[in-house]
């Protein structure tokens, strides 16, 4: 077994930041949606807005470290091994099969976690925080008398925020769950608190079945 | 690499930290122009003193014995005020209205109906005591065109002596006396305008929900603008006047979006410190949320039933008062229900309304008859969310010709037929329809009709204003009738809620199957003494 890096500060404090901000998001906007009563709507309003906001500009921290350390590459989405990650969750884990997919510093995710990441960020954020800034701006067209990209009608965007709502925390069901599924039910939760996870010594032998340690 | 990226974590922080900075900086109180709103507040507490006094005038210093002398004394001087005000609705009870599906008309107090007293016409003996003209005991032969009959005195005696006499077609009460009203005359007050508009409808606040005689010295709890000890502003300060035509208008008599007084004239269409708040400016009224109730004072009527007119009680009308001192009955008129401290309905309203107009038909399958349709919806842009009362009542109606029958309800005598006088509807109508040259079949049944009544008035201090949550909510949203579009925290799309709720409930099924599964096949494993690793 080898200890190694796998998380960055940043990328930790991305993570849990996000984590709490989506959290919250989602209390108070289901609050506005009229779900329950908790803040009140007008407070649930305004701390939803500010927590929207902080989310986006994190985003953007988020966005140019990804790009400036090329760890964006971690989220290209790749077919290779995907069946062999799929048989494992089907079928491997209840056997107490090894992982298929090995992590390393460089390829820190499953074929499914890149799939399900990049659908993340290139699907829901953007329909989340685009109907989001909608929801808040749409009236500032025509109260600036710029008729021509006027929205009159709420509706749409407030049920697109909605639907991205109820995928996001389908999303975060599973995203909790899985976190049980690392070599160890913690090790995963760990390694994104310490950023550094026990991982096999080779990458080669590991994932041939049958092996045993 | 690891490295690089915990020194990226103060620069990250420090980056943070001044955009924290920046944005409290920029969102901290300046040093700024005064606000709209203080502007405004200097501007109507600057205490109003006269130019002139009239007392002091010698045209003034004599007995009047008719109150056309005072008003040729007025014209004296003032030698083309007479022309302005016989060019108003106060003096001509109508104005040229366009009026969506009927065209150009004429429209005011004259001709229109409503469900109080029905309609003028005929009446005009008692109604006249709200003109501003003396002797109009009928619109048909009162001469609009003698400027001696304009009574300046109503609106501009600063007396509090002035009267109009009941029953004598504008003339004050013979016991005024006119050589000190003429000589106290000055810009109108509350008073002034209330002596009319505060009895509309017969009784104090009977009409109009939001003008009662309260407002002559309200609280700031009644009337924020009005309050004696607040601004102490008066109705000239907002109904403001260019050549005697005095802003705002009543959607009884009016059809067009014009000459109103707006709160935004004064206020701006942003005049809250909250930019989500100054968004509802678009589609929502000032008053929808700073009029939380009318009627704080006195009670308005809400209901008005002629059908029980006429019961007598040994042999003599009578009347019924409430437990709160209303009127509830009275043998001339029918029944009545009054509220209190009531909340407004809410209605879509561009400024522009029909009406229903003497002689139109009204089928008995389309009640109850809408007396004043206000024009607008979400998709309007000229439209916002308006309070209203509205008034309901049971008035006569004729069952073969479908229409309204609007009785001749005074006269000076018995046996001309007014119903207040010889007490026979059927007789009432009859005259009161041949009067419009209209048609009356003889048969006299009821119809309900609804009226809408605008609520600008009693305007609540501001920590009275509706909370969000009187409209964004799921259940008993104030505005819950107005459907026409989506409404934050009020609507949802409950296929889109159940399915997001099944893809939740699924997800979770799925997780708890599969973690089950786990750690069953764990025990299983380790009771075999599988591999256990």
């Amino acid at each position: 077994m080898k200890r190694i890096k796998l998380y960055s500060g940043f990328e930790r404090f991305w993570h849990w930041t996000q984590a709490v901000l989506i959290l919250f998001l989602a209390f108070t906007g289901f609050e506005i949606h009229g779900s329950y009563t908790f803040f009140g709507f007008r407070e649930a309003v305004r701390y939803h807005n500010i927590a929207a906001y902080l989310l986006i500009a994190l985003t953007v921290f988020a966005i140019f470290w990804h790009f400036t350390t090329g760890e964006w590459r971690q989220y290209v989405p790749t077919l290779r091994n995907i069946r062999a990650q799929l048989e494992f969750y089907v079928f491997g884990i209840f056997r107490n099969a090894p992982h298929p997919t090995q992590k390393t510093a460089l390829n820190k995710l499953n074929p499914l976690q890149r799939i399900t990441y990049f659908g993340l960020k290139v699907f829901l954020f953007p329909l989340l925080v685009a109907s989001g800034l909608l929801y808040v701006f749409y009236r500032y067209p025509s109260r600036y008398g710029i008729e021509a990209i006027n929205i009159e009608s709420l509706r749409f965007i407030a049920l697109a925020h909605t639907l991205g709502a109820f995928l996001m925390v389908a999303f975060l069901i599973v995203h909790l769950y899985m976190i049980s599924t690392g070599e160890t039910a913690l090790s995963n939760l760990r390694a994104m608190i310490t950023g550094y996870e026990e991982v096999e010594q080779s990458t080669t032998t590991s994932t041939l079945e049958g092996q045993q340690t | 690499m690891v490295k690089d990226m915990k020194q990226a974590i103060p620069i990250v922080m420090t980056i943070t930290v001044l955009a924290v900075i920046a944005a409290v900086s920029a969102l901290a109180p300046k040093d700024e122009p005064p606000s709209p709103l203080t502007q405004v507040k200097e501007q109507y507490t600057r205490k109003q003193t006269a130019s002139v006094d009239h007392s002091k005038f010698p045209q003034l210093q004599r007995n009047f014995t008719r109150p056309q002398e005072v008003t040729e004394a007025c014209i004296g001087c003032h030698n083309g005020r007479h022309v302005e005000v016989m060019q108003t609705a106060h003096w001509r009870w109508e104005r040229e209205e366009y009026v969506p599906g009927r065209g150009v008309m004429y429209l005011g107090k004259r001709n229109s109906v409503n469900n109080f007293c029905l309609a003028t016409s005929g009446n005009e003996q008692r109604c006249a005591k709200c003109h501003v003209g003396y002797g109009m005991t009928s619109v048909q032969t009162f001469d609009f065109n003698d400027p001696r009959n304009v009574d300046c005195l109503v609106c501009h005696d600063r007396s509090a002596t002035y009267v109009k006499a009941s029953d004598m077609a504008g003339y004050p009460d013979p016991k005024v006396n006119l050589n000190r009203a003429a000589q106290s005359v000055g810009r109108p007050t509350r008073d002034n305008c209330g002596t009319c508009h505060f009895f509309g409808g017969g009784g104090n606040n009977v009409k109009h929900g939001d003008m009662d005689m309260a407002l002559s010295e309200p609280t700031r709890e009644l009337d924020v603008h009005m309050a004696v000890d607040g601004a102490n502003m008066q109705c000239v300060d907002c109904h403001t006047a260019e050549k005697h035509n005095i802003r705002g208008q009543v959607y009884s008599v009016s059809s067009m979006n014009r000459n109103r007084v707006t709160c935004e004239g004064c206020h701006t269409t942003t005049p809250h410190r909250d930019d989500l708040l100054n968004e509802h400016t678009l589609k929502v009224a000032c008053q929808t949320c700073h009029i939380p109730t009318y009627a704080k004072a006195g009670a308005t009527v809400v209901r008005w039933d002629w059908s029980t007119f006429g019961r007598l009680r040994d042999g003599k009308p009578y009347e019924e008062r409430d437990a709160d001192g209303n009127l509830a009955y009275k043998s001339i008129m029918g029944s009545f229900e009054w509220g209190k401290n009531l909340k407004p309905d809410y209605v879509w309203f561009n400024g522009t309304a029909d009406h229903y107009m003497s002689g139109d038909r009204a089928p008995k399958d389309a009640q109850p008859i809408l007396l004043n349709r206000f024009y607008g919806s979400y998709d309007d842009p000229d439209a916002r969310i308006v309070p209203v009362k509205i008034m309901r009542t049971r008035q006569f109606y004729d069952p073969v010709n479908q229409m309204l029958a609007l009785p001749l309800l005074f006269a000076t005598e018995r046996g001309k037929g007014a119903l207040w006088q010889d007490f026979n509807p059927v007789r009432a109508a009859e005259v009161g329809m041949k009067e419009r040259g209209l048609p009356f079949s003889g048969q006299i049944d009821f119809a309900e009709t609804v009226m809408y009544w605008n609520l600008n008035h009693m305007v609540a201090p501001k920590e009275q204003a509706l909370s969000c949550t009187e409209c964004h909510t799921r259940n008993g949203s104030r505005i819950a009738n107005l459907r026409d579009f989506y409404l934050p925290g009020r609507d949802h799309s409950p296929a889109l809620d159940g399915a997001g709720k099944l893809l939740i409930a699924l997800t979770l099924l799925g997780v708890l199957t599969h973690g089950g599964l786990r750690v069953a096949s764990g025990i299983l494993r380790r009771r075999n003494g599988g591999d256990g690793a």
